[in-house]
């Protein structure tokens, strides 16, 4: 078995890890990233559209673009990627922590180390977490899966599709099925609003004439080696109503349901996870219950835009590198999410540093206003011209903010939107 | 009768009513800043789109362009893992009732590796001033 040691490796090398990577690199640490796949860059690679960017390069790039440009700063460092590496257990009980990886190239690894960042991205949620009642025919990808196929492996799973779900990438995948020839009968929200962006209900469904069902459950997926058909069923007042479900044929249905972060190795270190985010519970160093043991991007909590998820990739770095160097928060609060709040990552603020939040609302709202109260006074009031669930909401909180949390007790910052 | 449109300028998503008047030009009503009435003209006078799809890769020094990955439908790739597309776009937005016309000839390359992200592959798309370039090196 090969052994390696560094001060910090880094799980994953999508956006999220290369820029950690980076952070821990200037300030003069080793650092490793392990990453499963042949190639750096993570899901970006087959994201082929536009729209990445704006904030980190000032221009609309698509994923492959944005994950090379990312992928060319790492040149002339000390960083050393391994691509083809799957990390498969990780112990962090200890002041060093072990990764076991397996590579094809390499065999068995034992990668040694003080500080791990957790970078491994999420994973779509699929047909057995939604439950949709119907046969088992293939057919039935979830549309990331799909989204790989087409843009990366050039194979197109069907010819006429239903999506399910109007997440983004679900809507992204209607115009790309659209563009490759297939015909998409129909987008179903169960939601009476759509969850992703208009920008893409705009040219990825009205470009194309598809049409999108609100309010609408599927309620059967019909079909006996392969799909044939989805039903699909009026949800009015609540209520499903049955008369008047209808089936529309298909050959090809593609699940945008949803995203959850990848746990496994977090969860066999030890790691706390948060109920509302479903990726680990972190304090205001990105850091999880588990000393040493950081996390940033999808894994924490599933992103939008990758230009927020580097922003945050690189604190989490830059947070790992001074915690290597015996720096800690000198007073913590927790952040609760108030009224009409879903959460809020990190969970805790530094009183005497300069915090960023990212929080997710569950509301949508023209003219609201985020408040922020630390012990039931509220502190700052921030106006928001338009707020929705799938859009990311961030929040900077300095020692000014939090002056009034120093010396209570057990300070609480509470975010409330209204 | 008004023509509705939702404006996606920024996420505020304003619901546009546009009516076109005898002299062509286009009365908004419903837009909440200035940006509204921009987007109704590009939007109904000339609508432009950015393009992004992919290009089928040819094995190197195949003189016969054997395709690696094929047109969709065709066998992963081999020697590049699973990649047998090359990703690509256009340059800048496009008239979109051209679009397929750009996708066809997109569909149509066959293109040799090493390729690098920003390489041309289609100049000046039929006088457009659009280019497509590639999104990846491989
Ligand atoms: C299908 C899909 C489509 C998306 N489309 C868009 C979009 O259009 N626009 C946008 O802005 N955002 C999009 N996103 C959000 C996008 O994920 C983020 O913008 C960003 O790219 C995520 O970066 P990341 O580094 O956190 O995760 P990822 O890019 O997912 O990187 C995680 C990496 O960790 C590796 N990994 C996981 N487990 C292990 C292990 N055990 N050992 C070694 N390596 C491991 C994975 O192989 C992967 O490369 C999309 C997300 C998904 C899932």
């Amino acid at each position: 078995m090969k052994e390696l040691n560094y001060d910090s490796v880094v799980i994953g090398g999508g956006a999220a890890g290369m820029a950690a990577a980076l952070e821990l690199d200037a300030a003069g640490f080793s650092c490793a990233i392990l990453e499963r796949e042949e190639s750096l860059g993570g899901i970006l690679t087959q994201c082929i559209h536009n729209g990445f960017g704006l904030i980190e390069f000032n221009e609309e790039l698509s994923g492959p673009e944005f994950a090379e440009k990312i992928e060319e700063r790492l040149a002339g460092t000390g960083i050393k990627p391994f691509t083809g590496v799957t990390v498969m257990e990780m112990d962090a009980s200890g002041e060093h922590k072990t990764l076991y990886c397996y590579s094809g190239t390499h065999g068995v690894l034992r990668v040694t180390s003080r500080v791990v960042v957790l970078a491994m991205g999420c994973r779509e949620r699929n047909r057995g977490n939604i439950r949709i009642p119907g046969d088992r025919p293939a057919g039935v990808y979830t549309a990331g899966l799909a989204q790989r196929l087409v843009n990366i492996e050039g194979f197109v799973p069907g010819k006429d599709v239903v999506i399910i779900g109007s997440g983004d990438i679900g809507l992204i995948m209607a115009r790309r099925m659209s563009w490759v020839g297939c015909k998409v009968h129909a987008v179903v929200e169960i939601l009476p609003y759509p969850s992703g962006l208009t920008r893409n209900i705009v040219q990825c469904l009205h470009d194309f004439g598809i049409p999108l069902y609100l309010s609408h459950l599927t309620t059967n997926i019909i079909g006996k080696d392969r799909v044939e058909g989805v039903e699909i069923t009026p949800i009015e007042n609540g209520a499903m109503q049955h008369e008047k479900a209808f089936t529309i044929p298909c050959d090809t249905v593609l699940l945008s349901v949803g995203l959850v972060p990848e746990n496994e190795l977090s969860k066999m270190a030890g790691v706390e996870l948060n109920a509302m985010t479903n990726g680990p519970a972190v304090d205001s160093m990105l850091m999880t219950n588990v000393p040493g043991v950081f996390a940033c991007g999808n894994v924490l909590h599933v992103h939008d835009l990758v230009d927020y998820v580097v922003e945050e990739a690189r604190r989490a770095g830059a947070h790992a590198a001074r915690w290597l160097k015996g720096e800690r928060p000198k007073a913590e609060a927790r952040v609760k999410a108030g009224p009409n709040v879903r959460y809020s990552a990190p969970g805790r603020v530094d009183l005497g540093a300069v915090n960023k939040l990212y929080m997710r609302t569950l509301i949508v709202k023209n003219d609201a206003t985020l408040e922020v109260k630390v012990n039931n006074r509220v502190v700052k009031s921030v106006k928001k011209n338009h707020i929705q669930p799938s859009e990311m909401i961030a929040l900077e909180l300095g020692p000014k903010d939090l002056e009034t949390a120093l010396g209570a007790p057990e300070p609480v910052v509470e975010i409330s939107i209204t | 009768m008004s023509e509705e449109l939702i404006c996606i300028t920024c996420p505020l998503g304003c619901h546009l009513s546009v009516d076109r008047l005898g002299d062509g030009n286009l009365a908004v009503t419903g837009n909440r800043c200035p940006r509204g009435v921009k987007y109704a003209n590009e939007e109904l006078l000339s609508p432009k789109r950015v393009v992004s799809a992919t290009a089928a890769i040819v094995a190197p020094g195949s003189r016969a362009g054997t395709l690696i990955g094929g047109p969709p439908g065709g066998a992963p790739a081999h020697g590049l893992g699973d990649v047998a597309r090359l990703p690509v776009r256009s340059t800048a937005a496009f008239p979109k009732q051209d679009v397929p016309e750009l996708l066809a000839a997109i569909y149509a390359l066959r293109v040799e590796p090493p390729v690098k992200r920003g390489d041309v592959l289609i100049r000046d798309f039929k006088g457009s001033g659009v280019d497509v370039i590639a999104t990846r090196t491989l």
